[in-house]
């Protein structure tokens, strides 16, 4: 959605193994994907290192809690929050 | 641009022509309730507050049941109170009157029980009704319109094109002279310096800033992840991963316009254009709020489908997806499905939704009224003693 995206968003189920034509704007080729993507779900369009940053809309919204391969679905399981982070203090009593 | 609405004693126009019976505390529900199954042409609006509240937890509620009494949409406004609660029925009513409204009082302790403040409730009522009938439509400015902005049970589509479509639509209301209110502060989390960017001045910027640290400071203070409910499970579901992802999709609704004030929860604004008020992510919650700041019209986009209304003003629902606009089609006021289609583009549907709320505005019935959803809870941000 934006030149500096990392991500994509899936506009139609995709299963594993499909190559999808990426582009105009991002970085562009063919992107074999080695996850399902499920309806409006996320896949990466680069490889991604445990802790970089995943930029969507152009935008911060995490980090890569873990290694992202390129075309490997991206969601709660290797991507997450760095705000609202309660569990990251010590609870206030 | 114009709409037929109903022009009040203070000048705003109401685009609905309501009867509100409200409790001043929660003990007078029942009275409220009564009366409501009574004269069903009434809007027989329930609460758990007014009592046991202090503070700025107190002043919320009371500001925000002053509101609703006060939004255009209500013609006359009876308040039912107990008589020994925290929130006076007396300066619920006298406040709600001082915008040149008819409003009446009912306390149960004065008129000696429930049975007795039923039975002249019902009257007061029922001439309320009367005098209510009174009102005509007549031409009014789409200037004159406040239109609330939600966004609920969301998916990944929702940023890609409903939210962005209500925007287009909110930019042609600030265009016409109209105000906009965007929402919702939990879902501006991981966005606010792109809605600070466009602040109209310094004083704004810091309250975008103070309002945002406040909210994720007292969820911070819970000392947990607010994964465990934002994003909702529905949100991950349909592939939203993180509340700063949520944010950046949840902010395209209130368009590219200058934002003028940021308002408290429940509080009307003193300008014109795009404006922000301090609710939470809570649909319900937040739908009151932005009633009680005044807005007569909401429009309300979804990604997965949810049915919510509002007691006082129409709610407007725009699917995402295709998908969920027609196994909910029930639900559904319009859908932006068409833009992933390639059918139609952002614009055009940001068009079509700015007429639907003109339409609406002129009377036309929203599904959520249709169906008879009047989901109502307001926010509290205190404990109760």
């Amino acid at each position: 959605m934006n030149a500096k995206d990392n991500v994509a968003v899936a506009i139609t189920e995709l299963k594993a193994s499909t190559i999808v034509e990426i582009g105009p704007g991002q970085a562009q080729g063919k992107l074999p994907l080695l996850d399902h993507i499920p309806f409006g779900h996320k896949f990466a369009l680069e490889p991604i290192r445990m802790g970089e940053t995943v930029v969507k809309y152009g935008q911060e919204i995490g980090m890569a809690s873990q290694a992202i391969a390129r075309g490997e679905h991206v969601h709660t399981h290797n991507l997450e929050s760095r705000r609202g982070r309660g569990d990251w203090e010590r609870p206030r009593r | 641009m114009s709409f037929q609405g109903y022009r009040r004693p203070d000048d705003s126009v109401g685009v609905r022509n309501y009867v509100l019976v409200m409790p001043s505390v929660v003990c007078a529900n029942t009275v409220v309730q009564n009366i409501g199954r009574e004269l069903p042409e009434v809007v027989a609006l329930t609460h758990q507050h007014g009592c046991d509240q202090i503070g700025e937890d107190l002043a919320q509620t009371q500001r925000t049941l002053v509101g609703l009494g006060r939004n255009p949409n209500v013609a006359a406004a009876l308040v039912v109170g107990l008589g020994c609660e925290t929130l006076s029925a007396e300066s619920l009513a006298s406040e709600i009157a001082e915008v040149g409204k008819r409003v009446q009082l009912v306390t149960i302790q004065e008129e000696g029980g429930s049975l007795k403040a039923q039975e002249k409730g019902m009257k007061l009522a029922q001439q309320l009704l009367q005098e209510a009938a009174r009102y005509q439509r007549v031409e009014c400015d789409a200037g004159e319109l406040v239109m609330g902005t939600q966004c609920g049970a969301s998916d990944a589509c929702s940023g890609i094109t409903a939210n962005p479509a209500l925007g287009v639509a909110s930019d042609l209301l600030v265009e016409a002279g109209g105000t906009v209110i965007l929402s919702e502060t939990m879902e501006f989390i991981g966005a606010e310096h792109l809605l600070a960017e466009r602040a109209a001045d310094t004083w704004v910027k810091g309250d975008i800033y103070r309002i945002v640290s406040r909210f994720e400071e007292k969820a911070r203070g819970m000392g947990v992840d607010i994964r465990g409910a934002q994003p909702t499970p529905g949100n991950m579901a349909g592939g939203i991963t993180t509340i700063e992802e949520k944010s950046l999709g949840c902010i395209y609704k209130g368009g590219t316009s200058k934002i003028r004030e940021v308002v408290e929860y429940g509080q009307r604004s003193t300008q014109r254009g795009l404006v922000v008020m301090d609710t939470p992510g809570n649909d319900v919650e937040s739908l009151a709020g932005m009633v009680g700041g005044g807005a007569q019209v909401l429009v309300f986009t979804t990604g997965r489908g949810t049915p919510v209304g509002s007691p006082i003003a129409p709610v407007i629902k725009a699917a995402s997806n295709s998908t969920v606009y027609l196994s909910m089609l029930d639900n559904m006021d319009i859908n932006a499905g068409t833009i992933l289609e390639g059918k139609e583009s952002l614009e055009e549907v940001g068009r079509r939704i700015f007429r639907e709320v003109m339409q609406v505005a002129s009377g036309k019935l929203t599904r959520a009224e249709v169906l008879g959803h009047r989901e109502f809870s307001l926010n509290r941000i205190g404990p109760t003693l």
